[in-house]
C-alpha cells in the first residue's frame, strides 16, 4: 500500500503547486461533456419516448440498435470520427479534427444512445392505462407524450446522469479525435493516461481522485433534483 | 479352416499390430519430449515506443528467441520515464531505451546492473512541406528552432518526459528559446500520435527518423532538417538488478550487443528504406 501512499502524496503535491493544471483540465472536461450531454438529451429524449410509446416492427427494431447502442465501444466512435474528420476525410475542409468540437461530436455519438434508451425504458414503464384515459378525455400526441415525459421523470434523471457517466469518464475517443492538447484539449481521463505513461502515478492519481468525487458531485445534484421530483408527487 | 478360426487369426494379428504400433508411437513421442526443453521463462523487455512502431523489435524478438528458445520475451513498449518506473519496481527485466544521462543515473541508483550502447539513430525535424520558417535552410538544429518560434509557426511537442521530448528540450536551451504560447502544442502522447497530430495541424515536430519514414506514407510532412550531429539518437540496454529473471536480462544484453544481433540492427530498413534505420555501434559484447 506504500505505493499508493507515496504516490497520493507525491499527486496532491502536484495539483497543490500548481505544476498540474488541474482546474483548466477539469473545466475542459465539463465543458466538452456538458455540452455533449445538452446535444444527446435533446435528440435522445425524444428518440427515447418515440421508442417507449409506439408499438411497431419498426420501433423494435430501433429500440435494439438503441439498446446495442449502449455498449457501442468509445474507440470504435472515436477512430470512425477521427476518419471522418482527418485532412484526408470526407469532412478535412473542416479544420476540426484535435479541437473540442470534435471531442463533443464524438460524445454525443457515444451518449445519444444512452440517453435514448434509458429514456425508453423508463417512457414504457409508465401505464398504458393512464395513456388511454388522457387519450379519452381528449389530448393530443403531443400532450400524451408530455404526459408520459412528467411520469417517467424519474427515469429521466437516471438518463441525464448514464449520458454523463458514459462520456465523462471516457477515454478512448476524446484521446483519438481531441489529441490531449495542453491547455485546449487534455481531459481528466486523457491527462490521468498520460500521467501514468510517464511513470508519474502521482498526479494521476490525484486527478482519478477529482475525477470520481467529480461523478459522484453531479450524481449528488441530481439525485436533489430527484428528491425534489418525488416530493413534488406528493403533494 | 473354418471362417470362424480364420477371423481369430486375423483379430489376433491386427492386435498384436495395434500393440506394435502404439508401443513404438510411444518410444518415438518420449524421446521427443526428452530432446524438447521444458515451457519457456518469461523474460520482460521494457522499451520505448519508437522501436515498438518503426518495427525493429519485430525482427530483433524472434531472432533472440530462436538462439535462446528458453526465454520468451514480452514487450512493454512505454515512454523512456515509465519504462525506467517498471524497471524501478521490479516489472520489467530488461530495458531498451534511449536517454543516456537517464539510464546512468538509474544504473547509480542501484536499479540497474550496467547500461551498454546499442545503436543510434537520427532525430529529423519534420513540418509542412511549404515550410513557412525555413526551417531546411538552417545552420544547425537549434537555429532551426529559433526560426520556428520567432515565426510562431506551430510546433508539435510530446510533454511526455520522453527520450525524444528530453532532446526537443535540450534544443530549444540550445536555441535559447522558452518554448510556449498557442502555436506551441503539447501533445503529451507517443511519437506516432505526435506526428499524426502535427500532420493534422500542419505543424513541426521533432521525431526520431525510424517512426517518421515507417508513418510517412500516412503523414502530410516532410523531412526538412536532420545534418547535425546533435541529432544523434543513442540507444542503451540495461539489464535490471534483482530482477524476476535477472539471468535472462543479462543473456538478452549480452546478444543484443553481440555481432548477430548488430548484424540484424544494421541490415534493419535496409530493403523497405534503402537505408538502414539503426546504426550499430555496441563495444562488442557477450557470445
Amino acid at each position: 500500500m506504500s505505493l499508493f501512499a507515496e504516490a497520493f502524496a507525491d499527486g496532491v503535491a502536484a495539483l497543490a503547486s500548481g505544476s498540474v493544471d488541474v482546474w483548466g483540465v477539469v473545466a475542459t472536461s465539463l465543458r466538452v461533456s456538458g455540452a455533449a450531454v445538452a446535444f444527446a438529451v435533446v435528440v435522445g429524449v425524444p428518440a427515447g419516448l418515440y421508442l417507449g410509446m409506439r408499438r411497431s416492427a419498426a420501433r423494435n427494431v430501433l429500440l435494439v440498435l438503441a439498446n446495442a447502442g449502449m455498449g457501442l465501444p468509445p474507440v470504435v466512435v472515436g477512430l470512425v470520427t477521427a476518419m471522418l474528420l482527418s485532412r484526408r476525410g470526407p469532412l478535412g475542409s473542416l479544420d476540426l479534427l484535435y479541437t473540442r468540437p470534435a471531442m463533443v461530436i464524438a460524445q454525443v455519438i457515444i451518449a445519444v444512445p444512452v440517453v435514448a434508451a434509458v429514456t425508453a425504458a423508463a417512457a414504457a414503464s409508465v401505464p398504458f392505462e393512464l395513456r388511454l384515459q388522457a387519450r379519452s378525455l381528449g389530448a393530443s400526441r403531443l400532450h400524451e407524450a408530455m404526459l408520459v415525459l412528467r411520469e417517467a421523470r424519474m427515469g429521466l434523471i437516471a438518463a441525464v446522469a448514464a449520458g454523463f457517466g458514459a462520456v465523462i469518464s471516457e477515454v478512448g475517443a476524446v484521446m483519438m479525435v481531441g489529441g490531449n492538447l495542453e491547455g485546449s484539449t487534455r481531459v481528466m481521463t486523457t491527462a490521468i493516461v498520460q500521467y501514468t505513461r510517464m511513470g508519474r502515478y502521482g498526479p494521476a492519481l490525484a486527478l482519478s481522485a477529482v475525477l470520481l468525487a467529480l461523478i459522484v458531485a453531479v450524481n449528488v445534484v441530481l439525485a436533489q433534483v430527484q428528491r425534489s421530483a418525488e416530493r413534488f408527487e406528493r403533494s | 479352416m473354418s471362417d470362424h478360426r480364420m477371423w481369430l487369426a486375423f483379430g489376433r494379428a491386427v492386435a498384436v499390430a495395434a500393440v506394435v504400433v502404439a508401443f513404438v508411437a510411444l518410444q518415438t513421442g518420449c524421446a521427443l519430449r526428452q530432446t524438447q526443453k521444458a515451457s519457456p521463462q518469461r523474460l520482460v523487455l521494457a522499451t520505448t515506443t519508437s522501436t515498438q512502431d518503426s518495427g525493429l523489435l519485430d525482427v530483433l524478438v524472434p531472432a533472440f528467441e530462436t538462439a535462446h528458445p528458453e526465454y520468451a520475451v514480452e514487450v512493454i513498449a512505454v515512454g523512456t520515464g515509465e519504462a525506467l518506473r517498471l524497471g524501478e519496481q521490479k516489472d520489467a527485466d530488461v530495458l531498451l531505451v534511449h536517454a543516456p544521462e537517464d539510464e546512468a543515473a538509474f544504473v547509480a541508483a542501484g536499479h540497474g546492473i550496467e547500461r551498454r550502447d546499442v545503436c543510434y539513430n537520427r532525430f529529423v525535424l519534420v513540418g509542412p512541406a511549404s515550410d513557412p520558417a525555413g526551417a531546411a535552410h538552417a545552420a544547425d538544429a537549434a537555429d532551426a528552432l529559433k526560426r520556428i518560434a520567432a515565426r510562431q509557426a506551430l510546433f508539435a511537442s510530446r510533454g511526455d518526459d520522453s527520450g525524444t521530448h528530453k532532446k526537443e528540450l535540450a534544443l530549444w536551451n540550445a536555441a535559447g528559446v522558452k518554448p510556449g504560447g498557442a502555436w506551441y502544442l503539447v501533445t503529451g502522447q507517443g511519437m506516432g500520435e505526435t506526428l499524426k497530430i502535427a500532420s493534422e495541424k500542419q505543424a513541426y515536430t521533432l521525431s526520431d527518423e525510424a517512426t517518421f519514414l515507417t508513418m510517412r506514407g500516412s503523414l502530410d510532412l516532410a523531412q526538412l532538417f536532420d545534418a547535425d550531429q546533435s541529432l544523434r539518437n543513442q540507444y542503451g540496454v540495461v539489464p535490471v538488478t534483482g530482477a524476476k529473471n535477472e539471468r535472462g536480462a543479462r543473456e538478452f544484453a549480452d546478444w543484443i550487443c553481440g555481432p548477430d544481433a548488430q548484424r540484424l540492427i544494421a541490415r534493419f530498413g535496409v530493403d523497405e528504406f534503402g537505408r538502414s534505420l539503426f546504426v550499430p555501434n555496441a563495444q562488442g559484447g557477450g557470445s
